[in-house]
């Protein structure tokens, strides 16, 4: 079947062959689809070398990102982020509650209050600036890609009590290390990582009876459980039972924080904790456990990873981001066999993934997420800003607030769950903004002071940034249709840009 | 198109069959009078009804929750009375006039019939109103528009955010709009040379081209109504900026001036308290307060037209009946349907209450489940909407019929 449809496809290209500019344009077409999947999507400089290189060897270079150096005008905004360096015990260490304030017992004053969430707030600032600076400038573009994909897989609230210090530190240590790893990895990185262990209340769980059992810590909490195995691995059809979910939680009292390191500022944030440790023997998933400690919830985390279950899931929500909303079956079933195959080798599983037929074929069948859009249309335009502020609140005002997911399952990626009427009003309205440069160019009130610091790190951020029309139609005309090329045509010069990243071709991928 | 005019088609066949006295005023007051209206509620993340709807009559409940239980009526911050053995949570006094009123009234032990403890899962079935079945492509709000007679306008329904939730996806046009202190507020794309040249690439007939259009009808319309009343809400003392008390005035504002809005959909967060949910104090109680304000400030801003509101507050399920180790509650089954509105026979907790002995327990852990929660939204449907059961078939396919007490939760 395959082989037919493929030979079809020959055929077609056969006939359509003779006329080089048509080939051009499928090239040209293809490259876009490419960058719109692997990349935030495309840029000028990104096609050229997608054409310099091959589409192959694209592919290769993004899928080993270690070895793309970043260039000056990433890091050196970067380093204006004095926060992204610190670990998960000094974030609490210095900008958590501090001595005196609440772990003492003492009830802290409003001013205690408001003072902690501007401190917590500085980093969840700057956690979001690192993001939307690594998507515009990285060359490391399919790493960013996964990260917002695994970040919303793994979703985590900064609006959930501590993990404001904490969900640029987990995107960071416990997320962008692993996401062409092992899943094995990925899965034990979260489950670790101290913004996990609080947003879903494992750091709570406690052994009932357990030495260290007390009144507000006197029995399990399922609430880590059940969304380890329903969202980050079997999946909620994966075959387990309220009896699972229990047990597993029993399996995992006594993952929680290390309190010496958050109040020293070093060491590990994690630790495992005996003294609440239901440490008996289990049946999980209907494989026994033995007695132990850390040893078992490792064990149950394992049995997780390596399911059937838990590679049907993955496989079926990496095509559905990276192909289509329904993605095809025999897709899904060929990238759960590798899965298994390769152990949960997630490069792998994306290289099969990459080089198939059926993502070849997908073009423009996705439609962009308000992150996925905001960012290609500044990346498109040629990528600069004076400020990530703007385009965050696009984000939110569009409902898809960075790092504000209040939900376990994070942010959907389907055209049902993004395509509304206000929507499209306000996508349009950003389009406008973007297409006459005032948004590349504003920077709000309060962060002139921040705004001198990029600009003395970048000799040429002082100068107003325009949008080249003729340069942005150049890019994007291969994926324009005629329809929206003749409404582009027929329109003053002044909106052309605007038209370009608010026409339906440029919010689909 | 095809579809709902041959919905609209069977109702009418079904209506001119039973030709009932009581049909024709309505169908005629519909055209030009104020419209009967719903305003369903939801909150995601399954509030604990326990601790809402308070059974402080049972022994039950407080040897489960040691910590996290309201205690009875008459003690110090006790449960608000409501009936002799159900009481209030403390933090919905704003609700009280309402209850003394009777046009408040709940329904207890009210739930799914799917017995999913996932959140995803439980929200989907209740918006596609079809348990069990993840692959309806409508939710049962759109079918119940479409159910309802025409003309049509852009803004028959609403729902207040930035995104389209399931219930309201389908083949009717509805609108959606963020409800924040600047929603009025001028935009670029409102420029009448940037209108018509994106109008111009977005005339097809794929479905971006449909929602640009109904976001650009619908953003006219409500812009309009809300700019002729932002005077009236600066007279009657702005209400606080952000916040469920502060969208729930704007969407009364809203809908009082927009004849056309028959239909309301508005989703609030926050309800999952495994850990440190609190008593009469605390995260539940501060989410509670909101609700509460808010609820009362719709019933206030709607003026005369709450006499033709029916506002519903619903969750996707209940929570453990034992509190958990933390001070929290986990993942349960039955809840508490809230009901309200001018034609609401309140004052009274109606379902049929299963008790919270162990062995009456779902799974021995739950409040189990005696209405499914489908019925008295068809209840509300057939007696304040005046649809047929024709009709109430294609809303909610497959609904056994059922006679509990809740049937007479609005006047014939």
């Amino acid at each position: 079947m395959i082989a037919i449809r493929a030979l079809a496809a020959l055929c077609v290209i056969w006939l359509i062959a003779p006329l080089p500019a048509r080939a051009d344009a499928a090239a040209g077409r293809h490259i876009i689809h490419v960058l719109n999947r692997l990349a935030l999507g495309p840029t000028a400089e990104a096609v050229a070398h997608v054409k310099a290189v091959g589409i192959d060897r694209y592919i290769d270079e993004q899928l080993d990102p270690g070895a793309l150096p970043e260039p000056a005008v990433l890091t050196d905004r970067l380093a204006t982020l004095d926060t992204q360096g610190l670990s998960a015990s000094q974030l609490f260490a210095k900008y958590g509650p501090q001595p005196g304030e609440t772990m003492a017992g003492a009830k802290p004053t409003q001013e205690m209050i408001d003072a902690r969430v501007k401190r917590a707030d500085s980093i969840l600032q700057q956690a979001r600036a690192a993001r939307v600076y690594r998507a515009l400038y990285g060359p490391r573009q399919l790493q960013e890609v996964m990260v917002d994909f695994w970040f919303n897989h793994f979703n985590v609230n900064a609006y959930n009590g501590f993990d404001m210090l904490w969900v640029g530190n987990f995107e960071n240590e416990a997320i962008r290390p692993h996401v062409l790893g092992h899943f094995r990895d990925l899965v034990l990185a979260t489950a670790q990582h101290p913004a996990m262990l609080y947003y879903l209340d494992n750091q709570d769980s406690t052994a009932p009876g357990s030495p260290s059992a007390s009144v507000l810590f006197s029995d399990i909490n399922e609430n880590y459980a059940r969304e380890l195995m329903e969202l980050h691995t079997l999946g909620v059809d994966g075959g387990y039972t309220q009896q699972d979910v229990t047990t597993l939680a029993h399996i995992l009292t006594g993952w929680g924080f290390n309190y010496q390191s958050l109040s020293a500022g070093s060491g590990p944030a994690f630790a495992f904790i005996a003294s609440r440790h239901d440490p008996s023997e289990k049946t999980f998933l209907g494989q026994r456990i033995a007695p132990g400690g850390i040893e078992q919830g490792i064990a149950a985390i394992d049995i997780l990873a390596k399911s059937p279950a838990t590679a049907h899931h993955i496989a079926f929500e990496l095509a559905q981001y990276f192909v289509a909303d329904q993605p095809p079956p025999a897709l899904v079933d060929r990238l759960t066999q590798q899965f298994l195959s390769g152990d949960g080798d997630i490069k792998a599983v994306m290289k099969a993934l990459l080089t198939s037929p059926e993502f070849r074929d997908s073009a423009g069948q996705k439609y962009k997420t308000p992150y996925q859009y905001v960012l290609s249309a500044v990346r498109a335009t040629g990528g600069r800003i004076k400020s990530p502020t703007p385009f965050l609140g696009t984000m939110a005002q569009l409902g898809m607030p960075l790092y504000l997911c209040p939900t376990p399952d994070g942010y959907k990626n389907t055209q049902d769950a993004w395509l509304s009427p206000s929507g499209t009003t306000d996508r349009t309205n950003f389009a406008t903004l973007v297409g006459s440069g005032a948004l590349l160019n504003y920077v709000p009130p309060d962060e002139q002071a921040v705004h001198v610091v990029a600009a003395s790190a970048a000799p040429d951020a002082a100068k107003p940034i325009a949008v080249d029309t003729e340069a942005l139609q150049a890019l994007l005309n291969p994926v324009l249709s005629d329809h929206t090329r003749a409404a582009i045509a027929e329109s003053p010069a002044t909106l052309k840009a605007a038209l370009i990243l608010g026409s339906p071709d440029f919010m689909r991928r | 198109m095809l579809r709902r005019d041959l919905v609209r088609l069977a109702g009418g066949a079904a209506l001119g069959a039973v030709a009932s006295p009581t049909l024709g005023p309505i169908w005629a007051a519909r055209a030009d009078g104020p419209p009967k209206r719903v305003i369903v509620v939801m909150l995601r993340g399954a509030v604990d009804g326990l601790n809402v709807v308070v059974p402080y009559g049972e022994a039950a409940y407080y040897e489960a929750r040691s910590t996290i239980a309201i205690q009875k009526p008459g003690t110090d911050n006790g449960a608000l009375e409501l009936d002799g053995h159900f009481g209030l949570h403390p933090a919905l006094q704003p609700l009280m006039a309402m209850w003394t009123d009777k046009k408040l009234a709940f329904i207890h032990a009210a739930g799914s019939p799917d017995p999913s403890r996932s959140h995803f899962d439980a929200q989907l079935y209740i918006e596609n109103g079809t348990p069990g079945h993840a692959t309806t492509p409508d939710g049962w709000m759109n079918r119940l528009l479409a159910a309802l007679p025409g003309p049509r306008s852009p803004t028959d329904a609403l729902s207040v955010g930035p995104t389209l939730p399931y219930i309201l996806k389908g083949p009717v046009a509805v609108a959606n709009l963020p409800l924040g202190p600047k929603a009025a507020a001028p935009m670029a794309i409102d420029r009448p040379e940037i209108a018509s040249a994106f109008d111009r690439l977005y005339d097809g007939n794929d479905k971006q081209s449909e929602a640009y259009r109904q976001g650009r009808a619908a953003r006219t319309q409500l812009v309009a109504d809300m700019a002729s009343d932002e005077q009236k809400m600066a007279d009657n003392g702005a209400p606080p900026a952000n916040g469920f008390p502060a969208i729930a005035a704007r969407l009364a504002q809203l809908v009082t001036q927009d004849k056309h809005i028959r239909l309301a959909f508005v989703s609030l967060g926050g309800w999952d308290t495994h850990a440190r949910q609190g008593n009469d104090k605390g995260q539940l109680a501060g989410n509670l307060k909101a609700l509460g304000t808010g609820l009362a400030a719709l019933q206030q801003g709607l003026g005369q037209d709450w006499n033709d509101t029916v506002i519903t507050v619903i969750s996707e399920f209940g929570r453990t009946v034992h509190e958990n180790g933390n001070g929290g509650t986990d993942h349960g089954h039955g809840n508490v349907i809230w009901v309200m509105g001018g034609p609401v026979k309140g004052g009274k907790v109606y379902g049929q209450w299963p008790g919270l002995g162990t062995a009456q327990l779902y799974q021995a852990r739950d409040l189990a489940v005696t209405t499914d929660y489908r019925n008295p939204l068809a209840t509300i449907a057939e007696k304040h909407l005046r649809l047929d059961d024709t009709a109430l078939a294609k809303i909610f396919p497959g609904l056994p019929s059922a006679h509990g007490d809740f049937a007479d939760i609005l006047a014939a």
